[in-house]
């Protein structure tokens, strides 16, 4: 005899989804508007918003500069992550980037036009070879000494008072109007999301995510992961360095808080309240976890507590990230599905 | 060393701490020849396949290569070579599809280097190699996620990942293991091809009925020590492999 034991969820994909599945099957309006439609009203969404200063006010303005640079260190940590490595110290890429343009700007003259992209990239070899000794090491133990190096870079220029020692740079040519200024920064994360996102899809890019999954069988394969890693460190450092010197040039001031904590911590709620390993969920987790923030000054004190439980009710909730989360809802419908047990 | 050997292996010791896992071991490989390396649990077998393939730095002694000493070079040096190998504890790359796994070995320096500039289609490749190993081609299984696949399967996706890098020596270390029956006769076959073919293959191995139908020579390890080297039927007859590692039951080759 069957008895009804109760109810499973089962979840299907939608037929748009199948559809659209394989790019050259696509047939009406609908099935593009359901492929190209989220991806648009992001994009929209992020040009429109630095047209708003009248109605924003100057403010809201600077939150979204702050949760573009968060978001492109979040990017930076994703993709680490997705090699196998976690970072604690995001401030590290951060800090070189910002000291780096600080350094070429008052001292040569660089302008920004110069001086940022140089910066980048500066920034990043400075990172990828401080780090590169230490790249053998895995999980906590690299993340530990990540997390140690931005502090111990800060203490290092506080002692030899080099590169303005406590007092920092001040003083940067400024960057052109609030505007100009964050498309630049939207345009270089999108292109930073798009480029992570392709670069996965290459043979190259699958070899990083075997290095996480199991790096003794890559090294079997004949890789030398040393070098990989490495490869991953500096590709990864680019849009963090970025971060940090164009943030620079936009307070014109490039000082100690530079290698602050919150530039490690931020990236990393970031992707974990996003959902690490698709990189757009890096960044949206950006555009929660920054303008949040933000959003519960008017609770003074209580500012804190609220934060943490929005924030832990996200990663209880949604343990694989926000971006999953809405991907799946909009990909696939589900149903219960009653259980049958044969009793004996 | 005559022309034709391919894996020499001279003086081989390895010392944990004050654990000496292999002392002394020597033993040369002709081109094309099967070798078995048997003994008892800790005996040294897996770390012997560690020195040879450069996970594990020898305390002393030499590994020759084609006349060519590769002692201490680093493991992805030694693969590019030519000497690929599995591993005891096969663990696929989970999070990607079964054939994309095989993409790695099939990227890597070697594979991309003997394929000239026509690599043609490596997804293709990878499911095609799939096939060799005894997936069937029309299933559905090439493209799961591999941290789904039966540990049949996983051991048989460690044999294609040493097949994509083209070695001239495969070493597998206890592929059978964990194995049953049916899945080991299944491969059987193939691993007396990869023989016949002209590979040449070193097997560590538990399961000496079956690792005799694929070998022409075998080796005993004990405690780090070679005790005994020869054909497979003379090395299972030896008494002190038998002391040691058989006991008191007579396991007949073949």
């Amino acid at each position: 005899m069957r008895i009804q034991a109760g109810f499973r969820k089962e979840r299907i994909d939608r037929g748009i989804k199948a559809r659209t599945d394989d790019i050259f099957a696509i047939a009406s309006c609908r099935e593009i508007l359901y492929l190209v439609g989220p991806r648009f009203l992001l994009i929209a969404a992020l040009l429109i918003f630095p047209l708003l200063k009248s109605i924003t006010g100057i403010y809201w303005q600077n939150v979204l500069m702050i949760t573009a640079t968060i978001a492109l260190l979040a990017l930076s940590w994703d993709l680490l992550h997705s090699v196998g490595l976690v970072s604690l110290g995001q401030a590290l890429f951060f800090g070189a980037g910002a000291y780096a343009t600080g350094y070429l700007n008052s001292k040569f003259g660089w302008s920004p036009v110069l001086a940022i992209p140089a910066a980048t990239l500066l920034g990043a070899l400075f990172s990828t070879a401080l780090l590169y000794p230490v790249l053998r090491l895995r999980g906590i133990y690299f993340g530990l000494i990540t997390f140690a190096v931005p502090m111990l870079l800060m203490r290092i220029i506080e002692a030899t008072k080099i590169l303005g020692g406590t007092e920092g740079i001040s003083g940067l040519t400024p960057l052109p109007g609030i505007t100009i200024t964050l498309y630049i920064i939207i345009a270089v994360t999108l292109v930073c999301v798009y480029g992570y996102q392709r670069l996965f899809e290459t043979d190259y890019g699958l070899v990083f995510k075997a290095i996480r999954d199991n790096d003794r069988s890559v090294i079997a394969a004949g890789f030398n992961i040393q070098l990989f890693k490495a490869q991953a460190v500096f590709l990864a450092a680019l849009p963090a360095t970025f971060a940090g010197a164009f943030l620079t040039h936009h307070y014109q001031f490039v000082g100690l808080p530079a290698f602050a904590m919150d530039y490690s911590v931020l990236p990393m709620a970031s992707v974990i309240i996003g959902g690490p390993g698709s990189f757009i969920g890096a960044m949206l987790g950006a555009f929660i976890v920054v303008p949040l923030s933000e959003f519960l000054r008017t609770f003074g004190t209580l500012r804190i507590v609220i934060y943490s439980l929005v924030l832990l009710v996200f990663v209880v909730g949604l343990p694989q990230g926000l971006f999953h989360y809405l991907k799946r809802k909009y990909d696939q419908f589900e149903r219960l599905v009653p259980i049958e047990e044969v009793e004996k | 060393m005559s022309q034709d050997t391919i894996i020499k292996v001279a003086g081989l010791s390895k010392n944990f701490g004050g654990v000496k896992a292999v002392n002394g071991v020597s033993f040369e490989l002709k081109r094309g020849e099967a070798l078995g390396i048997i003994g008892p649990n800790g005996s040294g077998k897996s770390t012997m396949i560690n020195l040879i393939t450069g996970f594990v730095k020898p305390s002393s002694g030499k590994v020759f290569y084609n006349g060519r000493d590769i002692t201490g070079l680093s493991p992805d040096k030694i693969v590019n070579l030519g000497i690929a190998r599995s591993f005891q504890m096969a663990k696929p790359f989970y999070n990607m599809p079964v054939y994309k796994n095989l993409i790695i070995p099939l990227f890597s320096p070697r594979a991309r280097k003997l394929a000239g500039g026509r690599h043609g289609d490596r997804d293709e490749s990878a499911i095609h190699l799939l096939e060799e190993v005894g997936f069937e081609r029309d299933s559905h299984i090439p493209y799961k996620p591999a941290g789904s696949l039966p540990h049949g399967y996983v051991k048989r996706l460690e044999l294609a990942r040493c097949l994509a890098l083209e070695p001239d020596v495969i070493i597998l270390d206890e592929l059978f293991s964990g194995m049953s029956m049916s899945e080991v006769a299944g491969i059987l076959p193939f691993l007396e091809r990869l023989r016949d073919e002209g590979k040449t293959l070193i097997m560590v191995e538990h399961r000496l009925r079956e690792l005799f139908r694929v070998v022409d020579k075998a080796i005993c390890l004990n405690f780090g020590e070679k005790i005994a080297e020869g054909a497979p039927e003379e090395v299972v007859q030896n008494e002190e492999v038998k002391k040691s590692y058989l006991g008191s039951e007579v396991v007949s080759g073949a």
